[in-house]
């Protein structure tokens, strides 16, 4: 074979304490396409920007026509020809096409912006990916997949010849995904090489000509031509022992205490969701990331209110308009980032953990700083939440702590339902154990807990059941005994149920 | 506590060296003014503070004043409206005001900086434009009101205590309770931190939110009537101008920061009178008043660069002795 263009050796990378990438290798040849898939979190995009320049790897090395080449910025990866096309798109939107495909770059007379050159130029390259607009269009009236094409003509004008694509596809709409696809296809015939990122199976079996799928920051293997198939890719992508470090016991589930019927979210208007949670039952939600599992349960704690739907809980409608309503309804939510959205940095232990259930303590509107102090020592307790005293602001303390005092101030409101989206995220192994094992307890309590995790093993580790969406819609549901990583794997990359009926790919 | 111990300790040495360079400053006189001042400026500083904590600001405030300050001896002196009407009317007003800058900055998302500006240019404008810019003022009548502002109390032999002294300590009492033993209190210092948690924990943000600018403007309204009780008569083009940045800076000085959820009232207390006294001191001992603007803003300056730099040696002596507590940080991401 020939010399590859781009090719990585041993690439190692740690962020703070986390081994992201652990000796990857990767090797790319001028026109063909490399798909580069994994689960969420298996370092893919980490590997990208080390390729492209954004971060510097802390071992190994790049090498470049045969020749080992150190790329420390974006700016030399680019002269390199080396372009990456991020999965947000970094287009300035109040500039026009023309200028974001020359931006940093300008070319100059005299001092002054050439944009009689710069809008020649831009005509050719839009030209070459299909983008009948012209260069002095401001790239905020473009639709999403307009501004992806604008980004490749950025690349294409830079003469890249390694094109590395994160997630191209993950906001465009079916018509704008063939076209891309088109395009990359052509790409690929007049020699460029393309690196590409998916969580999208259908498209990578169709596209790629060889596939390097990562694991847990290595390489677990690669498929190439004929090899290339949905189930050989899953079975890649999993693949490892489940851990005995899960205490999940399976409880005798009650009544149905939340039931969901019709719930249309606004990241996903068009796809309806229907389940239910009984009482002392686990259910995990699993699901890409952008399958809209955050923003179901949003929905149902009224922070982002549903367009439609109707939500039960113990029978009882809900009208989900504000976190206050569905609190009264029993519900309570863990959000996905805790220092955004679950505490308040600057306060201490004591007044975060009392914050969503304040009002229900209150007298006439005064605080009841006994019943406030009392609640916080049970909590520390009841969580063990490591902390010097109860005042310590909780910006001071560990992530697995600071975890424990958001859920300690849910459990306060005795919910009858328990919303966790990723509750282990950015937590040490040691508080990740007591998280699990206060979800059981709640569970055996006869709380109805729904989980929303990325983590592949907790959902399988955690779960009597497990719901998968893919794209908004669910795409299926798993039962204790249907469970396995391929399963939901399979599910959640939108391959539809496996077995037992066939249904159309959308 | 220990901001407002800095705070006090700069006031402190604003008061002796005013002292030593002026004999008329201890005067029973003089003392007896300055508090008066203090205390009208208080008034107005808690109302803004209450602003400053959800991370807002209200810049109209001075106009707010002036739009009370003229209306109320417009409305009983040209119009000849009972007392117990023109009051109560100038008083709402001045709430909505506040109800309806806080529905557009919760509802219409506008930046507080942008309404409240607007506000300082309508009103100002309404005032001045309904009372045709000419000075508004009571005349000799109303003796019996304007006690409330001009009045005194005795207090100490030869010393008396003005009597919107004790209507501040009110004031200052309530809001005290208020931020620091009620609910609410709590809701406002959770959201001014962070509005996305409080809004996660079921906290009604938007109503909080409202309500401290009612608060503010309502407190303005309350502090334009003891202006205009206090000197008698107004006149539209300036009554109340930059009334607002005394606010502010008070309450900045006072250990509210801008970034919201802090703030304490004492502190907003010793920050107004801070201010007063800065201002007593230019009229006392130098000749030439026009360098007041120049001398303020140089010495709030100087305090927030203070407060600033005590807060990084704070972090950093944190930092150091984390450090030194946990030999090794671990894998915390």
């Amino acid at each position: 074979m020939s010399v590859p263009v781009l090719e990585a050796r041993r690439i190692v990378k740690s962020f703070g304490g986390v081994r992201a990438l652990r000796g990857v290798s990767l090797a790319v040849h001028a026109g063909e396409v490399l798909a580069v898939i994994g689960e969420n979190g298996a370092g893919k995009s980490t590997l990208m920007k080390i390729l492209a320049g954004v971060q510097g790897p802390d071992t190994g090395e790049l090498i470049i026509d045969g020749q080992v080449r150190a790329i420390r910025s974006v700016q030399e990866a680019l002269s390199l020809g080396i372009a990456l096309i991020h999965q947000e798109l970094n287009l300035a939107e109040t500039l026009d096409v023309g200028a974001n495909i020359y931006l940093g770059r300008e070319p100059q007379r005299m001092g002054w912006i050439d944009s009689g050159r710069i809008n020649r130029e831009s005509r050719v390259v839009l030209e070459q990916v299909g983008l009948a607009v012209s260069p002095e269009t401001l790239v905020s009236e473009l639709t999403i997949g307009q501004q992806q094409l604008v980004e490749i003509a950025k690349a294409l004008s830079v003469k890249a010849r390694v094109l590395i694509m994160d997630e191209p596809t993950s906001s465009l709409s079916g018509y704008e995904a063939q076209n891309l696809l088109r395009l990359i296809r052509e790409l690929r015939s007049r020699g460029v090489a393309i690196v590409y990122i998916s969580h999208r199976l259908g498209e990578v079996h169709g596209l790629a000509d060889r596939v390097e799928v990562l694991r847990d920051g290595e390489n677990a293997g690669q498929l190439s031509g004929g090899e290339i198939s949905h189930p050989a890719m899953v079975r890649l992508m999993v693949g490892r022992e489940l851990s005995q470090f899960y205490p999940h016991k399976v409880h005798p589930s009650g009544a149905p205490v939340l039931e969901v019927e019709g719930l249309r979210t606004r990241a996903h208007p068009r796809h309806a969701v229907n389940f239910q949670v009984r009482a002392g039952e686990v259910v995990g939600m699993a699901g890409l990331v952008g399958a809209g599992r955050t923003e179901v349960l949003e929905a149902l704690f009224g922070i982002t209110p549903a367009l439609a739907g109707a939500v039960r809980v113990d029978g009882r409608a809900l009208a989900a308009e504000s976190p206050r309503a569905a609190m009264d309804a029993g519900l309570a939510l863990v959000p996905e980032d805790r220092k955004h959205d679950g505490l308040v940095l600057e306060m201490g232990v004591r007044e975060n953990i009392s914050l969503a259930t304040l009002h229900r303590d209150q007298r006439r509107g005064f605080l009841n700083r006994q019943q406030e102090r009392a609640l916080c020592e049970e909590m520390v307790g009841a969580m063990r939440i490591k902390t010097p005293n109860a005042e310590q602001p909780v910006q001071f303390l560990s992530g697995g702590n600071q975890q424990k005092v958001v859920i300690g101030k849910w459990l306060a409101t005795r919910p009858r339902v328990l919303l966790l989206d990723e509750p282990t995220r950015g937590v040490d192994i040691g508080a990740k154990q007591e998280i699990y094992l206060l979800m059981e307890e709640l569970a055996s309590k006869g709380v109805a807990v729904l989980f929303v995790s990325s983590d592949l093993e907790e959902i399988l580790g955690m779960s009597d059941r497990v719901l998968v969406l893919h794209e908004g819609r669910l795409a299926g549901e798993l039962s204790r005994g249907e469970l396995s990583e391929e399963a939901v794997m399979h599910l959640a990359t939108g391959a539809g149920p496996r077995v037992s009926h066939p249904v159309p790919v959308s | 506590m220990k901001k407002i111990l800095g705070i006090l300790g700069l006031l402190i040495v604003v008061c002796v060296v005013t002292a030593s360079l002026s004999d008329s400053f201890l005067s029973a006189y003089n003392v007896e003014n300055v508090l008066r001042r203090s205390a009208l400026f208080g008034i107005l500083s808690i109302g803004v503070a209450f602003v400053i904590i959800t991370g807002g600001i209200d810049l109209s405030l001075g106009s707010v004043v002036c739009l009370v300050g003229c209306g109320l001896p417009w409305l009983l002196t040209v119009h000849h409206w009972p007392l117990g009407i023109a009051l109560p009317v100038v008083l709402t007003v001045a709430m909505g005001i506040g109800l309806a800058h806080g529905l557009l900055i919760t509802k219409l998302r506008i930046q507080p900086f942008i309404v409240t500006l607007c506000g300082l240019l309508l009103y100002r404008g309404i005032a001045r434009g309904f009372t045709g810019d000419q000075t508004v003022g009571f005349g000799s009548e109303f003796k019996g009101i304007r006690m409330l502002a001009t009045g005194k109390i005795p207090f100490l032999p030869g010393f008396e205590l003005p009597a919107p002294v004790v209507f501040l300590a009110v004031v200052a009492v309530v809001a005290a309770v208020f931020l620091n033993r009620t609910i609410f209190g709590r809701y406002l210092l959770a959201l001014g931190r962070n509005p996305q948690a409080a809004t996660y924990s079921g906290i009604p943000t938007e109503r909080m939110t409202v309500l401290a600018y009612v608060i503010s403007s309502g407190l303005a309204g309350v502090g334009g009537v003891f202006f205009v009780l206090d000197v008698n008569s107004a006149q539209p083009v300036d009554f109340g101008n930059f009334y607002e940045l005394y606010a502010i800076a008070a309450a900045v000085l006072g250990g509210c920061s801008l970034r919201g959820g802090e703030g304490s009232v004492v502190g907003v207390l010793v920050g107004a009178t801070l201010m007063q006294v800065l201002r007593n001191m230019i009229t006392l001992v130098t000749t030439r008043n026009n360098v007041e603007f120049a001398i303020i803003g140089a010495v709030i300056l100087i305090g927030v660069i203070a407060d600033e730099l005590a807060r990084r040696f704070a972090a950093r002596r944190r930092t150091a002795r984390a450090m030194q507590s946990v030999p090794q940080a671990g894998a915390q991401v």
